[in-house]
């Protein structure tokens, strides 16, 4: 590379995890061009289409994302799909860099009996539908059942109980879709409920989202002092952590299970110690109940504390069974994959041949498809400064393969002769300007296009030949 | 945060020799990937023990004839394993607790790495980071709407 030749970096996604990777790399070097490539019309990942539609202000975060794609130096080629219209080995042509962020799709399973039956679906389907996600407008959801289970305790289960409850004038100022604003206004749930694993101390879920359970308009939340009581080695562990927000947060539980339930049309009950074993189907051969065990706590070996099933039973009602176990990542053909842990492996960002361990060089990793599916949204700016400086030190050290083509304009001219229709960032400007106005005109954020066509079409675009 | 996590970053693969292996082959083992510690596996493949730096450093002090030992001579026999989904802050209280600085991690029966105190220390830092990122994100968000410093 000479002193003038840009280092040339593709980013696969444009999540946070994408995005603060842009950030890093920008602020660290002037002398490189950034090609970013999204599957979706839209960027931002899970900020679009998996943040709560209710909870504007976290989607915020997009703010500090625009910028940086209105740098010079990046480009955006959205409604590309690395592994469809270009294949890995294309970007490694063209680039000294490819960072895999582009996230977690698919979804983690619990493993029981009936789990595939109609009306249980993964909770990364509802809030992909709930949030317009063009692959998932199409979504089976049979909302006229009277009863929800929801499996999981993190975040993303809390969402999906709290939507299934907002009233009609909640649901009017999201930026959800028509669609699903309308189906969730003729729901007919009544009773909601989220099952944990383990205890209060081991939910995943944070106080601020737990404590909006209680201000909801239309449903109550309840818990049972019994299940909201620390077992002594909990009750220990809580002790011990020097993370306050975590006494916080069972305090918060506690108080909530012995405060009297007010009332309201619609209730979300909000379970511990207890796991579900089967989904038993009803008469129409649809999901309708869950057939689940007590658990008890125990410690493990190496200080954690895990659920053990003590035999006792029970059975709840559900015409309706999301599971919320957690995403899970998928391959990006040309690039190795832990099916294990749902990760490409690396280190500390680097990929590396999970054969030898070796690094491969021009290769790298961020957010989750490096750690896995955990963490909030601030989490992957370390975790892609992380990588970033991998990049970086491998450019310095001269580490970097030579890309055969690095004239920015060959990525153009590859999509063209492949007839792939890409959008770029004044395309998003537009869109997104469109999708606020048509918002200002109901009252809400945005009212988001849900397919490509649409989006095509607004541009004044003809659409790709299928 | 889970060990999965840790081991996530970490690069995969285990160092292991065999329990009834010359320590002399450990040795050389430790010094050719520069690390601190093996796992030592019995003839079954299971976790047998954790031979650490440390003891041979304790075997050398006693005037031991390292030549004549295999590693299951000087090892830590009954090591404490930790699962994929045992949680992070946890396991590391009981490391710190229990003074051992490697912690062989299971799949079911299956090994299928090993973290370090030092592995975990910098995993929750990572956590603690983010978790101050976020923050420092709401509070924009809320000082964006409230209008303060416009």
């Amino acid at each position: 590379m000479t002193a003038a030749a840009p280092l040339r970096v593709a980013v696969i996604g444009s999540g946070p995890a994408a995005m603060y990777t842009v950030e890093h790399l920008l602020a660290a070097s002037a002398n490189l061009s950034i090609d970013v490539f999204e599957r979706l019309f839209a960027p931002y990942g899970l900020v679009r289409y998996g943040v709560a539609p209710d909870h504007q202000k976290i989607k915020g975060v997009t703010r500090a994302f625009e910028p940086l794609l209105h740098d010079p130096r990046v480009r955006l080629f959205a409604a590309v799909d690395v592994g469809r219209d270009l294949a890995l080995d294309d970007l490694a042509r063209r680039c000294h860099a490819v960072v895999a962020a582009a996230g977690a799709r698919a979804d983690r399973r619990m493993g029981v009996p009936g789990e595939d039956l109609p009306g249980s679906l993964p909770a990364t389907a509802f809030v992909a539908w709930y949030n317009g996600h063009p692959d998932f407008t199409g979504l089976a959801i049979d909302l006229q059942r009277e009863s929800a289970v929801v499996v999981g305790v993190g975040n993303v289960a809390i969402d999906v109980a709290r939507i299934l409850v907002l009233t009609p004038d909640e649901l009017r100022r999201t930026d959800m879709p028509a669609y699903a604003i309308e189906a969730l206004e003729a729901s007919r749930i009544r009773e909601v409920h989220i099952l944990g694993r383990r205890g209060p101390a081991q939910a995943a879920f944070t106080a601020p989202e737990l404590k909006e359970l209680t201000t909801l308009a239309g449903a109550a939340l309840r818990i049972d002092p019994a299940e909201a009581a620390l077992d002594p080695a909990s009750a220990a562990e809580v002790e011990r952590s020097p993370d306050r927000t975590l006494a916080r947060k069972v305090q918060l539980i506690q108080e909530i299970a012995a405060a009297p339930v007010p009332c309201r049309p619609r209730t979300i009950h909000l379970r511990f110690c207890v796991s579900p074993l089967e989904l038993l189907p009803g008469p129409d051969g649809a999901v309708a109940a869950v057939r689940a065990v007590r658990n008890r706590l125990v410690a493990s070996p190496a200080g954690g504390i895990a659920a053990e099933p003590t035999g006792e039973e029970e059975t709840i009602l559900a015409g309706l069974v999301f599971r919320s176990v957690g995403y899970r990542g998928l391959p990006i053909p040309g690039l190795p994959f832990d099916e294990r842990l749902g990760v490409i492996p690396n280190r500390a960002g680097r990929v590396i041949d999970p054969a030898s361990g070796a690094p491969l060089p021009g290769r790298y990793v961020a957010g989750w498809l490096k750690r896995g599916p955990t963490g909030v949204i601030g989490t992957n700016k370390p975790d892609a400064a992380e990588t970033v400086r991998c990049l970086l030190e491998d450019a310095d050290a001269g580490c970097l393969p030579a890309p055969a083509d690095p004239d920015p304009a060959s990525v153009e001219a590859l999509l063209r002769a492949r007839g792939v229709q890409w959008l770029d960032c004044s395309d998003w400007q537009r869109i997104d300007e469109l999708e606020r106005a048509a918002g200002a005109r109901e009252g809400r954020p945005r009212v988001k296009f849900t397919s490509l066509a649409a989006v095509l079409e607004a541009l004044g675009r003809a659409a790709p030949a299928p | 945060m889970k060990l999965a996590e840790v081991l996530a970053t970490k690069g995969t693969g285990v160092a292991c020799i065999a329990a009834d292996a010359p320590v002399s082959a450990a040795i050389a083992e430790l010094a050719a990937r520069n690390i601190g510690a093996l796992v030592a596996l019995d003839a079954a493949g299971a976790v047998a023990g954790i031979l650490s730096e440390r003891d041979i450093v304790r075997a050398l002090a006693a005037g031991r004839p390292l030549d004549r030992l295999a590693v299951a001579d000087l090892m830590t026999p009954g090591v404490i394993c930790g699962r994929l989904d045992d949680d992070l802050e946890a396991v590391l209280a009981a490391m710190t607790d229990g003074h051992f600085r490697h912690l062989p991690v299971v799949d079911g029966s299956t090994l299928v790495g090993l973290v370090t105190t030092a592995d975990l220390a910098q995993a929750l830092l990572r956590s603690l980071a983010g978790r101050l990122v976020t923050l420092e994100l709401r509070l924009e968000a809320e000082i964006d709407e409230s209008g303060v410093g416009r």
